[in-house]
């Protein structure tokens, strides 16, 4: 067993592990107190003035010392649009991976736990939907979203649906994971002692097996944070995630892709390097956690 | 009518597409209220898949093929899944072999009490919690109230299995059940645990049903005993009366493979060869291939139940062995 001092003591003995720590963490607390840390507020359009888009970031000379990464085309200052743009494929981010939770660990479960015919159409379901990209999927609905409703409903509406079409894309790496610890705790004796004290499947599923499954959850859960922040960027990339007035990482990346080669180069650049560190810093505390939860890579000190 | 009665119950697995084999091929047996059972026989005999029968709770794809199991004159068998679930772990409850794995890792002791009390009882957390910390002192464990915040790791394996007789005690059941509640136990904890159940059982007038390979517990827990061989039960009777004038070859062979009979110095008996997998019965009584009496119409028919014995050529007096 690991309890939350040891593994506070092993986080704290990998330098690599605090680093990615503390980036996300910086990254975090940025994007939630953006409202009070940001130079300017990017969706007040009262703030924006059309003679300051395109300055250069400070140090270049050019630039204006209000908008220390420069200004994009609209006059908003890069560093606030990070920000709150952050915030948004966060909440993109964690909003998809519950919703990819909530619909693998269920059917996972039920699969591991039934068994016979409704475990092998869950998985065949599983596999179809494994067969198809993500990305397809998401083209595909979000251009006949945005096609059905007017640009100012999609506006509104367009988080949710990137949260719910990347969730409901990729909940099959869930219930496969369920799935297959469930297929190994359900013969332990424990389970049968839950059933021989006459409790119902569910409180059995649930309360009992469901616990002893977690800790595969907890690891690729962090590193599908990242992947769908990164599929919501590639979306936004391709103008079928989030609109421009409410832009996240991959909108702006887009929004300054257009200028890349006249020189503004500062627009898509900043964006991009942010994402960058999210992504990778998600992505090492993930394959830090899976190190440090599997008994089989367990140092001798605890 | 006895508190159980169990009338040629069978369990049958699947063989291939049409085939079943049978694990448990006709077992019968009575209890009487605050009586106890010992069932006594190999690896493999069926012991554990009688429990999982009485309660209904055959694992897929097995199934019980025949026969009744009557509980206060109930058919169990026929009980709807919410019905049985009201008996299993209330009025019948199980304790397992090994404490190690039948705890839930990741609750603690108080979490799986209350959970228990709280599946069978209309009762508040505070009376679950209230009714748990006595039973944990029931079955003496030590400073009892702090151990229901404590995880299943934290605890010894002795104190692990008090703690699993003490939820098989919770809700005060009939019956109890107990598949080799010792086996995996150190041997000075050993003594301990099953001098506790029988204590618990004779106290609280719960019948037991104590499953086992040790002939020497069941003499000093039981009152009657039944010998299990390849599914099906080849003696029952009273306990003393068995252990002191075997009837059945197998019995009698069990009882001098015990080290106390031996004298220094000699060898151990032992039974020659080993007991057939279900898949490849023999043909006649499934003993006869070990069986230094076998004769012919062993080979070729099962012999019924008789004053309490399965067997053409059963031992006759107290001084014959095999």
């Amino acid at each position: 067993m690991i309890n939350w001092r040891t593994l506070f003591k092993r986080f704290m003995s990998d330098p690599v592990a605090v680093a990615a720590g503390g980036v996300l963490l910086i990254l975090v607390l940025m994007a939630v107190f953006a409202p009070l840390l940001a130079p300017q507020n990017p969706y007040d359009l009262m703030q924006l003035d059309i003679m300051d888009s395109e300055l250069p970031p400070v140090w270049t000379g050019d630039g204006d010392p209000r908008y220390l990464l420069g200004t994009d085309t609209q006059g908003r200052g890069v560093l606030s649009t990070i920000m709150y743009g952050t915030g948004i494929s966060l909440i993109i981010g964690i909003g998809a991976v519950v919703v990819q939770g909530i619909l693998g660990v269920t059917l996972g479960l039920i699969a591991g736990y039934k068994g016979g015919w409704i475990d092998s159409f869950l998985m065949r379901l599983a596999d179809i939907q494994m067969s198809l990209s993500t990305l397809m999927i998401a083209i595909i609905v979000l251009a006949l979203f945005q096609a059905a409703f007017d640009a100012n409903i999609y506006a509104d509406y367009a988080i949710f649906m990137l949260i719910l079409i990347i969730g409901m894309a990729e909940w099959p790496k869930f219930a496969r994971t369920v799935r297959s610890s469930v297929l190994g705790e359900r013969k332990k004796e424990y389970v049968d002692a839950a059933r021989v004290i006459g409790l119902p499947p569910r409180k059995v599923m649930w309360g009992h097996i469901l616990p002893n499954t977690l800790t595969p959850v907890l690891v690729i859960s962090t590193i599908q944070v990242a992947e769908a922040i990164m599929t919501e960027a590639a979306l936004s990339f391709l103008g079928l995630g989030m609109p421009v007035d409410r832009p996240s990482l991959g909108s702006l990346i887009r929004s300054g892709f257009e200028f890349v080669f006249s020189g503004q180069y500062w627009i898509t650049l900043y964006p991009a390097l942010v994402l960058i560190a999210l992504v990778l810093a998600l992505n090492l505390l993930g394959d830090w956690l899976r190190d440090v939860l599997n008994p089989k890579l367990r140092r001798g000190d605890d | 009518m006895a508190m159980l009665e169990i009338d040629d119950l069978r369990v049958a697995f699947p063989r291939g597409k049409t085939d079943e084999i049978e694990a448990l091929r006709g077992v019968s047996l009575r209890l009487e209220k605050g009586e106890r059972l010992g069932v006594v026989g190999e690896s493999g005999a069926g012991k554990s898949m009688l429990a999982f029968a009485i309660l209904n709770l055959i694992a897929e794809p097995g199934r019980v093929s025949h026969g009744e199991v009557r509980f206060e004159g109930e058919n169990l068998l026929d009980l709807s899944d919410r019905q049985i679930r009201s008996i299993r772990g209330n009025r019948i409850s199980m304790i397992f072999q090994d404490p190690m794995v039948t705890l839930n890792p990741v609750l603690t002791i108080g979490q799986q009490m209350i959970e228990t009390l709280k599946a069978h009882r209309r009762i508040s957390r505070r009376e679950a919690h209230r009714l748990s910390v006595e039973k944990l002192k029931m079955v003496a464990i030590p400073s009892a109230e702090s151990r229901m915040d404590a995880y299943p790791h934290e605890l010894s394996g002795g104190l692990r299995q008090r703690v699993v007789i003490a939820i098989a005690l919770l809700t005060d059941p009939e019956l109890i059940i107990a598949d080799e509640p010792t086996t995996a136990l150190d041997v000075t904890i050993q003594a301990e645990i099953m001098a506790l159940i029988l204590k618990l059982c004779r106290e609280n007038d719960v019948a037991l049903i104590l499953i086992t390979h040790d002939l020497g517990v069941v003499a000093e827990v039981t009152q009657k005993l039944m010998i299990m061989y390849a599914g099906k039960c080849v003696e029952a009777g009273d306990t003393q009366t068995i252990i002191g004038n075997p009837k059945h070859p197998y019995t009698s062979g069990l009882l001098q493979a015990l080290p106390q009979k031996a004298e220094r110095g000699t060898k151990l008996y032992q039974i020659p060869g080993s007991m057939p997998p279900i898949t490849a019965l023999p043909n006649g009584c499934p003993y006869h291939p070990r069986c230094p009496r076998a004769t012919e119409e062993c080979r070729a028919f099962m012999p019924d139940m008789k004053q309490g014995v399965a067997c053409y050529h059963p031992l006759l007096s107290a001084e014959e062995t095999v």
